[in-house]
């Protein structure tokens, strides 16, 4: 009995043992399974999905306008103080005094890509950019001015 | 007791750091880095020749205050942090903490909100198994496995990459539902999933479950009885490896669960064989869910309507969800104010992990290993 | 047809003819140490790029792919590395033997390489105990691992050299006597005529299923001397980091390297000679035109190709397997293995007594 049983242990040894090298052995030969992205090579053919969330961006349309008032919901919204919206006072041809955006100050090195200021924006000026490639040499970049140099609210933007 | 800080370096003669005079015993670190801890977990070991005589587990070095710095965020923005505890099912934890709101504020979720989360929660469960698979295979010295898990694991990031923006760290629960419609392909891409996951679900069975080391390695090793897992608060897997039953889902229903149909998976021996069985069966439970539910997402709201700032009222809120590791418990004390006078989690990996030193007394340092990866520690769930 | 076999007889002419017998030994003795020194780096540069992409492959990846075509440099640019690393010698060693250590390990695997038959008729030392001197050198290696781990001052290093004594002691047994079974058959210890022994037919398929059990239980026992995966005990990167070497760095840590790699080459070529007919090519029975093609093969591709076979087949182990506890990797031997192959040994003796081996 004690013959018996240790043969077939070691029977049952030996199955188990190929069965997982038929397992490996299986994807050696089969190099078409290989699941690899070639990084840096394949950026043409990176998709990323509309939704993901890579960076905050402003809108800007054709005439350098945005739809940004300045309300700051964007920065109470933000858990890590990111974004700073520093505003200005427009004065209208009628000599009507209006707050506006001034700069849209967005640090990218305390982001964490949340997503709550998009939620929070009433006007849907700010959108999450699909960029992920963030690395700089110089931290002071990752401080951003999200609105463009000249640009302005656009009409009827409230 | 250990000598850690005692020792007396030598120049002319070798000696042995941390040896307990007389003892022939010997105390390591393993720890705060080491292949088999998987992040900044230390454990300060006495060993006798291979066999362990004790094990003090070292916590802190991932501390980030997260219950504290929840005390200063509102109840919208405390949510985010916490896919930062427990980042495998950060989902389930953000899950947690929207219920909380939710049930301070007396909200009603939506059914397609809820559907979503289910179908969310159960993802984020098989994506933590099948990591949980492919790293305890590598802590026992197999590291093929790893990389078969990841594949799987790589097409419900994807799926996640698409409906909520992000992969790892989603914030896609908000108090009142979800933050954002289901894609449309969200559906397609699921039962692609679940076909590929059917597919190749008999390579684990085949590459590890069946092998005869890896048998070895687990049965009878690292024994936790149901009285001790019940004692030292072990919760999911653990305990239910014990043959306790500690489902959340079953024993405290939320969401739409008890309307499903699943299984609670227990096992009896306890030992790290039968945590790993329990994870096993654990996946296929958690396809069976997203199976009823895929075809069947009812129309509707994907979230509630909340005012822009919430507010809960005086009064202490509690409760529970199942994460892949175990129970987690939310506890929000509120002023009635915007941001919580205090919260605490109770995190399921604190429990598991006090469970260690009685499991692992006794046992080879090999053992500790094949124990620490069926625990599923994830530390930052621990220290948070 | 090309053949090492008429290099080295030339050069051996041009030699004398130029040279008096003394200087011609001398020149000898230096091309045969450059071209030992020469293989161990090719060796070592190859079997590591072919561990890699094996794994990759195995684990549906890609591997080394960024330097040079298909990743072909990537060895020599860790080398360059590792040479410009600093070798660093913790405080508190034993910073003699900590030093010593990697160079015995080399050195052993230097020695194994003599009495090995690469093709036909080409062998540094035809040793008439070739195969007592592999088996008798290559415990030497278990050495300089002690003394790796002992010299570190570290508590894993320690235990991985401890686990690693215990573990090549009792594995030498099993591997002694598959080798033995072999020798029973063959009837010599030098290791040319047991390849001469095999030229109508390798002995695993001539001495039936014993001889196949043999060969079993010896790569098993091998992959076990070499502290390979799944019996890495002494290294066991996810409990002990990195064992015995877990102090070594820049070059020293990469004669460990190397010396595992080049002790893989050196058993897989001892079981290539002795069970699968060393250089000798492939023939079957009476197919004339067949054995004919085979014939014009070289011997030293056909010797090579049995190794890297070997070594193949090892690597595959190690991305298969997990790794045993220190306690089953005992059992494993001293229940199994040694009874099996000594069980195995008698038949063998049976047989080559009876003559019922082809």
């Amino acid at each position: 009995m004690f013959i018996k049983e240790y043969i077939s242990d070691v029977y049952k040894a030996v199955k188990s043992l190929l069965t997982g090298m038929k397992t490996t052995g299986g994807y050696f030969i089969r190099p078409g399974e290989i699941i690899t992205q070639q990084y840096p090579e394949n950026r043409d053919q990176l998709n990323l999905p509309e939704r993901f969330r890579g960076e905050v961006v402003m809108l800007h349309d054709e005439n350098n306008e945005h739809a940004c008032t300045g309300c700051t919901a964007c920065e109470l919204a933000c858990p890590n103080a990111t974004i700073k919206i520093i505003t200005k006072f427009d004065v209208s041809p009628e000599g009507k005094k209006k707050k506006a955006l001034d700069t849209f100050v967005y640090h990218l090195e305390l982001c964490t890509m949340c997503n709550l200021c998009v939620e929070a924006c009433p006007t849907g000026a700010i959108t999450m950019a699909q960029n992920f490639e963030h690395s700089v040499f110089d931290r002071s970049k990752l401080t951003k001015k999200l609105n463009q140099p000249g640009s302005k609210i656009r009409e009827g933007v409230e | 007791m250990y000598t850690e800080t005692q020792v007396i370096r030598n120049n002319t003669k070798v000696t042995v750091d941390g040896a307990l005079d007389g003892t022939g015993e010997m105390v390591i670190n393993v720890g705060p880095q080491h292949p088999a801890t998987h992040g900044v977990l230390h454990l300060v070991i006495t060993l006798n020749g291979e066999t362990i005589q004790k094990i003090e587990p070292h916590l802190g070095y991932i501390h980030r205050s997260i219950e504290k710095m929840s005390e200063s965020l509102s109840y919208r923005q405390f949510i985010y942090v916490t896919s930062r505890m427990d980042y495998l099912s950060s989902h389930i934890n953000n899950h947690a903490c929207a219920m909380t709101v939710e049930k301070g504020l007396q909200l009603e979720v939506p059914p397609r909100a809820q559907v979503i989360r289910v179908l969310m929660d159960e993802l984020t469960r098989v994506a933590s198994h099948e990591l949980w698979w492919g790293a305890m295979a590598m802590d026992l010295g197999a590291f093929t496995p790893f990389f078969y898990a990841f594949r799987e694991r790589e097409a419900i990031s994807d799926i996640m990459e698409e409906t909520c923006g992000a992969r790892l760290t989603m914030n896609y629960m908000v108090p009142g539902g979800v933050m954002a419609d289901l894609h449309p392909n969200f559906q397609r891409r699921v039962k692609d999933f679940i076909k590929l996951f059917k597919a190749k679900i008999h390579e684990y069975d085949e590459l590890v479950t069946g092998n005869i080391i890896f048998q070895n390695r687990m049965k009878g090793v690292g024994v936790l009885s149901a009285e001790d897992a019940v004692s030292f608060g072990c919760t999911g897997p653990v305990a239910r490896a014990s043959g306790v039953k500690s489902d959340i889902r079953k024993l405290y229903p939320y969401e739409i669960y008890d309307k499903l149909e699943f299984d609670e998976v227990t096992e009896t021996a306890g030992d790290s064989f039968a945590r790993y069985m329990v994870r096993m069966g654990e996946m296929h439970q958690s396809i069976r869910i997203i199976e009823q539910l895929i075809d069947n997402i009812p129309e509707g709201d994907f979230q509630a309507k909340t005012k822009a700032v919430l507010k809960l009222p005086k009064g202490e809120f509690y409760t529970r969800v199942e994460t892949a590791r175990g129970e987690l418990g939310v506890y929000i004390v509120s002023e009635g104010g915007t941001t919580p006078y205090r919260i605490k989690y109770r995190s399921p990996g604190f429990s598991n992990l006090s469970a260690l030193d009685h499991m692992a007394r006794g046992s080879k340092l090999g053992d500790l290993m094949a124990t620490m990866g069926t625990l599923d520690l994830v530390i930052p769930d621990i220290d948070r | 047809m090309f053949s090492l076999e008429g290099l080295t007889n030339s050069l051996q002419q041009w030699l004398n003819a130029h040279l008096n017998p003394t200087w011609v030994l001398v020149v000898e003795s230096l091309i045969v140490i450059l071209l030992a020194i020469a293989l161990f780096a090719v060796l070592g540069l190859v079997l590591v790029l072919m561990e890699r992409k094996v794994a990759a492959h195995m684990q549906i990846r890609l591997g080394p792919n960024r330097v040079g075509p298909q990743g072909i440099f990537q060895t020599s640019a860790d080398t360059l590395k590792l040479i410009m690393k600093e070798g660093l010698t913790p405080d508190g060693s034993d910073k003699f033997l900590f030093n010593l250590a990697p160079f015995i390990v080399m050195i052993v695997a230097m020695l194994l390489l003599a009495p090995i038959p690469f093709a036909r008729n080409f062998q540094i030392w035809d040793i008439n105990i070739g195969v007592l001197f592999v088996s008798a050198v290559s415990s030497i290696s278990v050495i300089g691992v002690l003394m790796a781990g002992w010299s570190s001052n570290n508590k894993y290093s320690l235990l991985g050299a401890m686990r690693s004594g215990a573990q090549i002691v009792s594995y030498e047994l099993s591997a002694g006597l598959s080798i033995i079974s072999i020798v029973v058959l063959t009837g010599s210890l030098r290791l040319s005529e047991i390849v001469a022994s095999q030229q109508d037919g390798w002995w695993l398929f001539k001495g039936h299923i014993p001889a196949i059990i043999a060969f079993v239980i010896f790569i098993i026992a091998v992959t076990a001397e070499t502290n390979r995966a799944p019996f890495d005990m002494a290294e066991a990167e996810s409990e002990l980091t990195a064992g015995f070497h877990t102090e070594y760095s820049g070059m020293k840590f990469a004669l460990f390297f190397l010396a595992e790699y080049i002790n893989i080459f050196i058993v897989c070529s001892v079981g290539a000679t002795l069970f699968l007919g060393g250089w000798m090519p492939l023939h079957i029975g009476n197919w004339e035109g067949f054995n004919h093609i085979m014939d014009y093969i070289p011997s030293s591709i056909w010797f090579f190709g049995k190794v890297f076979f070997l070594i193949f087949l090892i690597m595959w182990f190690r991305w298969t397997f997990p790794r045993l506890r220190i306690d089953q990797l005992l059992n494993l031997e001293w229940k199994y293995l040694l009874p099996i192959s000594m069980l195995n040994l008698l038949l063998i003796t049976l047989m080559a007594i009876m003559g019922w081996h082809f």
